[in-house]
C-alpha cells in the first residue's frame, strides 16, 4: 500500500480540524501536530476508512460518531499512584502546607479514567484533610468521565497499583479501598463522597473553581507551545496565592513565559507554586 | 538520493551493549541528528551517562519541546513515545504501548519519516520483541536507508528478523560493522 502523500495528508488533517471545531466544538487547532496526526491515522484504521477525508466525511454527517471520534482522540491511559515519587512529594511537601486551609480545593484537570483522582482522595484521606477537600476532576471526554465516576477498573492492575501506592508512602494497603469482583475492583463509594467530576474542556473553556492545589500531568505534552502557555495562565489565574501546581515527570516548561508566575519547590517532581506576586500578564479568557 | 540528516536507532533486549559499540564506533565529525530508542520505562540519566562515556558524540535525553540538535544522541526518556514535530523539536506522548513497549520505535521512526523523508537512515539491533518492523518497512517506502544488525550476531534476534521479513534492509551487517557503515553513508 503507497503512504499518503505528506502534503495531501496535511490537506486532510486541517479540513478534519476544521470539521470537528465547526460542526462539534471541538477545538484541535493548538494541538502538538505530531501526536494528533498519529491518533488520527489510528481512527482510519480502526474505522476501516479509505482516508482522513472519510473520517472527516463521517463526523459531519453521521449523527453519533464524533463520540467515537472524541474517544479515539483523547486516550485515557494512566494508573494509580503513577510515579509514585511524586505523589510521595505530594504527601510530604504539599498536603501538610495545604492543612493550613481550612477549605482545600483540588482540581485535576484531564482526569481521564479518574485512576489519579482516587489516588489524590486516598493521599487525602490518609493525611486527614478529606473531610474539608473538594476534588473538581474534569474532562473533555464524557466517556472517560463517566468511567471515572464508576471507579471500575481491571483487576491486573491493582497489582501495580499497590506497590505504587506503596512506593508513594501509603500508611495501608491499597486493597483497603476497593473491592475486587470477577476480573475487576471497584474503588469505595466513600471516595466518592467529596470528587465532582465535570466536563470542562482545557482548549475552550474558562476558569470555573478557586483551587489550592491543580494537578494535570501529562496532558499539556500534547499542545502546542501557545496552548500549553495559555492552560498554564489558566491554572494560575485558578490558583490561590501560594497555591500549587502538579505537571508531568517529563514536562517542560522552557517554552512557556507563564512560568515565570512560578517557582519550583521540587523541579524534578515537577511541583510548583504561583508565585504571589503575578509577573506576566493575566491569561485572555478565549473567544 | 538525499544526504541523510537523521539516524534513528532502535534496540531492545541486549541493547545497552550494542549501543556501546555502536555509539562507540561513530565518528565525531557527524553532524546528523541521532534518535535512540532502549525499551524501557524507567530514568535513562544514567543510560545516557554510561553511554556517553563510551561516544564521541554528546549522549542525552530527548527532551520535551527541545530542538533536535545535530552532532548528538538524543534518548527516548523511559515510559514516554518520543516523537518529532515538523519544526524538528520532540513531543512526548503517553498513549498506549505499541508491541507492548513505551517508547516504541515504531513510533519514533513512523514520526521521523514524516518528517525527514527519505533523509534518514533506521537502524534495528538486538531485541526480543517485534516492534521497529513496521516503521522500518515505513523508512524504506519513503525511501530512507534501512540498516538491520544481522540476527546471527545480535544477543536477541527477534527484532532483528521481525524487521528483516516485514521490511527487508539496504544493509544487514554485524555489529561491529554498523558504525563504520553510518560514518560512511553519512561523511562520504
Amino acid at each position: 500500500m503507497p503512504l499518503p502523500d505528506i502534503e495531501l495528508e496535511q490537506i486532510e488533517m486541517d479540513l478534519f480540524v476544521l470539521a470537528l471545531k465547526r460542526r462539534h466544538g471541538f477545538d484541535f487547532s493548538q494541538y502538538a501536530p505530531a501526536s494528533l496526526t498519529r491518533r488520527v491515522r489510528q481512527l482510519v484504521q480502526v474505522h476501516q476508512c479509505a482516508s482522513i477525508t472519510e473520517l472527516t466525511a463521517r463526523l459531519l454527517h453521521e449523527a453519533d460518531f464524533v463520540t467515537q471520534v472524541v474517544q479515539g482522540l483523547s486516550v485515557p491511559v494512566s494508573e494509580m499512584f503513577r510515579d509514585p515519587a511524586v505523589f510521595r512529594a505530594l504527601r510530604e511537601q504539599v498536603l501538610p502546607m495545604l492543612a493550613s486551609y481550612p477549605r482545600i480545593n483540588v482540581w485535576q484537570a484531564g482526569c481521564a479514567n479518574g485512576q489519579e483522582v482516587y489516588s489524590l482522595a486516598i493521599l487525602l484521606e490518609e493525611a486527614g484533610l478529606y473531610e474539608r477537600s473538594h476534588i473538581f476532576a474534569t474532562d473533555f471526554n464524557p466517556d472517560a468521565l463517566q468511567r471515572a465516576s464508576e471507579g471500575i477498573y481491571p483487576a491486573k492492575d491493582a497489582q501495580l497499583w499497590s506497590r505504587n501506592y506503596l512506593e508513594a508512602g501509603g500508611n495501608h494497603t491499597l486493597a483497603n479501598y476497593y473491592s475486587a469482583r470477577y476480573d475487576f475492583i471497584r474503588l469505595h463509594e466513600r471516595l466518592r463522597r467529596h470528587i465532582t467530576f465535570t466536563n470542562h474542556n482545557l482548549v475552550t473553556d474558562r476558569m470555573f473553581c478557586e483551587a489550592h492545589l491543580v494537578l494535570c500531568r501529562n496532558v499539556l505534552i500534547y499542545f502546542s507551545n501557545p496552548l500549553q502557555n495559555r492552560t498554564l495562565a489558566l491554572f494560575r489565574d485558578s490558583l490561590v496565592r501560594g497555591g500549587y501546581l502538579c505537571l508531568g515527570l517529563r514536562e517542560s516548561l522552557d517554552f512557556a513565559p507563564v512560568a515565570v508566575d512560578f517557582s519550583a519547590v521540587d523541579a524534578g517532581m515537577r511541583l510548583y507554586r504561583r508565585t504571589l506576586q503575578l509577573t506576566s500578564e493575566t491569561c485572555d479568557a478565549p473567544a | 538520493m538525499r544526504r541523510p540528516e537523521l539516524i534513528a536507532i532502535g534496540c531492545s533486549q541486549g541493547g545497552f551493549n550494542a549501543l556501546r559499540i555502536l555509539l562507540g564506533g561513530l565518528d565525531r565529525r557527524l553532524s546528523q541528528t541521532l534518535l535512540v530508542c532502549c525499551h524501557t520505562s524507567g530514568n535513562v540519566d544514567s543510560l545516557c551517562e554510561l553511554l556517553g562515556n563510551h561516544s564521541a558524540l554528546p549522549v542525552m535525553e530527548a527532551r520535551e519541546r527541545q530542538l533536535a540538535t545535530g552532532g548528538a544522541v538524543h534518548i527516548a526518556p523511559g515510559g514516554y513515545h518520543l516523537l518529532i514535530e515538523n519544526d524538528r523539536h520532540f513531543a512526548l506522548s503517553v498513549d498506549e504501548q505499541v508491541c507492548h513497549s513505551r517508547p516504541s520505535i515504531d513510533v519514533m521512526f513512523s514520526s521521523a519519516t514524516d518528517v525527514y523523508h527519505s533523509a534518514m537512515i533506521g537502524v534495528i539491533l538486538t531485541g526480543a520483541n517485534r516492534d521497529g518492523a513496521e516503521g522500518l518497512a515505513r523508512i524504506r517506502q519513503r525511501g530512507g536507508i534501512a540498516v538491520v544488525q544481522d540476527p546471527e550476531n545480535a544477543d536477541a534476534s527477534a527484532m532483528p528478523c521481525a524487521a528483516l521479513d516485514l521490511a527487508g534492509a539496504d544493509y544487514c551487517v554485524a555489529l561491529e560493522q554498523i558504525a563504520p557503515l553510518l560514518n560512511h553513508l553519512c561523511l562520504a
